[in-house]
Parts: C-alpha cells; sequence; structure tokens
C-alpha cells in the first residue's frame, strides 16, 4: 500500500474514521489560524526591521552630539571633570522599566526609561559648579537624548529577537501541520476507506455466495425430495404390481394347485 | 513556548555600559551609574591596560545579571569579544553596540544591525518572490 509509513497506525473502523476526520478539520482550522499569526507577525516584524534601521541611523548623529557636547564640558570645566563623576557615581537615576506588548498572542518586551527622582543625586547637579557648569547641564541633556534613542533601540531590537524566534516557530508549526500532519490524517481516512470498502466487497461477495450456497442447497432439497417422491411412489407401484403379476404369472403357468 | 524567558516587568532596572572613559563619563553624567554596596559598579571603562579576558568576564556578568535591562558595549570593544557578543542571543538584556568618539561606527560590524540587513535583503526577495 502507498504511504504505508505516512498514516497512523489505527483500526479501520467506522468510529475511527470520524475521530480521524475530526482530527482533520481541527488541524486544518489550526493551520489557518497558525498561518494568520505568522502573517500577522511577519508584518509586525517587517515594521519593526524598518524602524531599527532608522533608528540606528540617527543613533549616530545622537552620539556624535552628545561626545561633542561632552568635549565642550570636558574644555570648560577642566579635564578633571571626569574624576569628579566617576567618584560620584551612586545610584542610578537614569533606570529603564520593562513592561510586555501583546502582538498576535507574542509577548514583546518593551523599555522605557525614566528618572529615578529620588536617586536623583544633588553632587551630579553641583558638578562643575566652579566653571562650566552650563556646559556640563548641557553634556547630560545630550547624554540623556542618547540614552532615549538607545533604550529605544534596545526595545526594538528585542523586539526584533523575540518575533524573528515567534516567526521561526509559527512557520515551522504551520509546515509541520501542513506537509506532515494533515497527509497523514488524510492518508489515514483514505487507508479506512478503502479497508471499508473492501470488508463491504468482502461482505458482498460473502453474502452473494451464500446465497448461491443456498439457493444450490435448495434447488438440491427439491430435487431430492421430488426423486424421492418419484421412487416412492414407482415403489409402492412397482414391487405390488409384478409380485402379484409374477405370482399370478407363475401361479398360472407352473402349479395350479398351489393358491397364493 | 515554555522555553521563552520570562520577561520581567515592572520593575526598575540598569543600563549596562561598557565603554572608553570618555563615553562612559558622558553616561555617568546622565545619571546611569550604579555602585553596589560593596563598591561594584554597572560600567567598566576599557582603556588600552584593560585585558580582554576582563572585558570578556565582565560581558559575561553584564549579561546574565538579573537586574539589567540593557548592556551597551562600544563598538570596538566588542569587536575585541566579538565571539561572545555574536553568540549572545538572548533578548534580554539587550546588547547594543555604540559608537565611541575615536572609533567611527561602522553599520556593517553590528551583529544585529548586519542580520537585519540580511533579513531586509532576504525579505525583499521573498515579497518579489509572492
Amino acid at each position: 500500500m502507498s504511504g504505508q509509513g505516512q498514516r497512523l497506525v489505527v483500526v479501520p473502523t467506522v468510529t475511527m474514521l470520524g475521530v480521524v476526520k475530526a482530527r482533520l478539520i481541527g488541524a486544518t482550522r489550526g493551520h489557518a489560524l497558525l498561518k494568520k499569526k505568522s502573517d500577522a507577525l511577519t508584518v509586525q516584524f517587517r515594521a519593526i526591521l524598518k524602524k531599527i534601521v532608522m533608528t540606528k541611523e540617527s543613533m549616530g548623529e545622537v552620539m556624535r552630539a552628545s561626545s561633542f557636547a561632552l568635549t565642550e564640558a570636558k574644555y570648560a570645566a577642566g579635564d578633571n571633570i571626569r574624576h569628579v563623576v566617576l567618584e560620584s557615581v551612586k545610584t542610578a537615576s537614569v533606570r529603564v522599566r520593562s513592561r510586555q506588548e501583546n502582538i498576535a498572542g507574542v509577548k514583546l518586551p518593551k523599555f522605557e526609561h525614566y528618572t529615578d527622582s529620588s536617586a536623583a543625586d544633588s553632587r551630579a547637579d553641583l558638578t562643575g559648579l566652579a566653571r562650566g557648569g552650563q556646559q556640563v547641564q548641557a553634556c547630560r541633556g545630550a547624554y540623556v537624548k542618547a540614552i532615549e534613542v538607545l533604550v529605544e533601540l534596545a526595545s526594538l531590537q528585542t523586539s526584533f529577537l523575540t518575533l524573528d524566534e515567534a516567526i521561526k516557530t509559527t512557520n515551522r508549526r504551520v509546515n509541520a501541520l501542513e506537509n506532515v500532519v494533515k497527509p497523514r490524517l488524510e492518508n489515514t481516512i483514505t487507508y479506512i476507506k478503502g479497508e471499508l470498502d473492501e470488508l463491504e466487497r468482502e461482505d458482498f461477495f460473502r453474502l452473494k455466495k451464500i446465497q448461491g450456497y443456498k439457493k444450490r442447497e435448495i434447488e438440491r432439497k427439491e430435487l431430492e425430495a421430488r426423486l424421492a417422491a418419484e421412487i416412492s411412489s414407482n415403489r409402492f407401484a412397482m414391487p405390488l404390481g409384478s409380485a402379484g403379476r409374477n405370482i399370478l404369472v407363475a401361479g398360472g403357468e407352473k402349479d395350479e394347485d398351489v393358491i397364493f | 513556548m515554555a522555553n521563552k524567558p520570562a520577561i520581567r516587568t515592572g520593575n526598575s532596572e540598569l543600563i549596562a555600559l561598557i565603554a572608553d572613559e570618555d563615553t562612559v563619563t558622558g553616561f555617568l553624567m546622565a545619571g546611569v551609574g550604579n555602585a553596589d554596596l560593596r563598591r561594584k559598579t554597572n560600567y567598566l571603562i576599557v582603556d588600552s591596560k584593560t585585558s580582554v579576558k576582563t572585558i570578556e568576564e565582565t560581558f559575561k556578568e553584564f549579561t546574565s545579571k538579573e537586574d539589567v535591562a540593557i548592556v551597551l558595549i562600544s563598538q570596538y570593544v566588542a569587536n575585541m569579544i566579538r565571539f561572545y557578543v555574536d553568540s549572545y542571543k538572548k533578548p534580554i538584556p539587550a546588547i547594543l553596540e555604540i559608537p565611541s568618539k575615536d572609533h567611527p561606527y561602522d553599520p556593517a560590524q553590528d551583529s544585529i544591525l548586519s542580520r537585519v540587513k540580511g533579513m531586509f535583503s532576504s525579505e525583499s526577495v521573498a515579497s518579489g518572490r509572492h
């Protein structure tokens, strides 16, 4: 039988046919749904791709601006400002909050930065108080802007990776349903149908054969009965007559004294 | 999708930083710097004396840390440990390669951007075929 390996091992019965048919319907519906999901994800994915490329390109400019601002600050406030900054590190005031976004059942992380005002130490505000304070503040502003862009880029990038993974899984599922599960179920259905047909034909044949046997049997019996009837009627008629005749003939011919 | 890492939500997370001194100074000025009780910082200043091993270890530490959401790494530093950056596949924390002052940004070397670009061309080819 063709496609022996490509079908489920089932007992070919009507019940099983119903079960497998139900499964095929389920698989078809699942396939359609997954395909839709994959399409939705791909649309989102392309949008993110475009955004990533755009943001990456804008990142270069923002970083250049912030580097320039830092140089200005260094020039205005003296080179030792970096030591002041490095020493005054305590707790981060700029932090990142992550939340989820749901796209077609895939949870995408989204980052957003926020300033923790409780942690924003006043010491940082005093950096460069002696000289170059304005440049230092401008530099801070430039770097905060850079962080904004970078955080956005980071969330785009994570979404990109997650979506990539999700699309791969979904496509794998779609293909598995389309190329493995559905053909197997279809093959099983054809197998069960073929087997049932075979059974039916066999049954039909057997019935016919039995009918034939019965017919012949009946005919034979009828014939026998007729024969028997004929024979018995002959027996009742013939032996009596002939014997009588014989006796009569014999008596008549040979011995007249014999009475019987 | 049981093998997906759970996405932490709501809590505040840090931005870690591996870069040269100027870049680190700038970002610290903006206020990303964090030092815990043992004075362990969430940034690494890379200069000519920093060994590749130190960078590697710091990179691994930052990417495995619970409270780090984004790791910013200068591109020339990333090039030193390119293998680790390329083999890093998790979505969180996100690795971002940033340009530094002395080293101009080259989009071709960025691990994510090269993937994006590759996908873009293949996607457009694929969409053209449809």
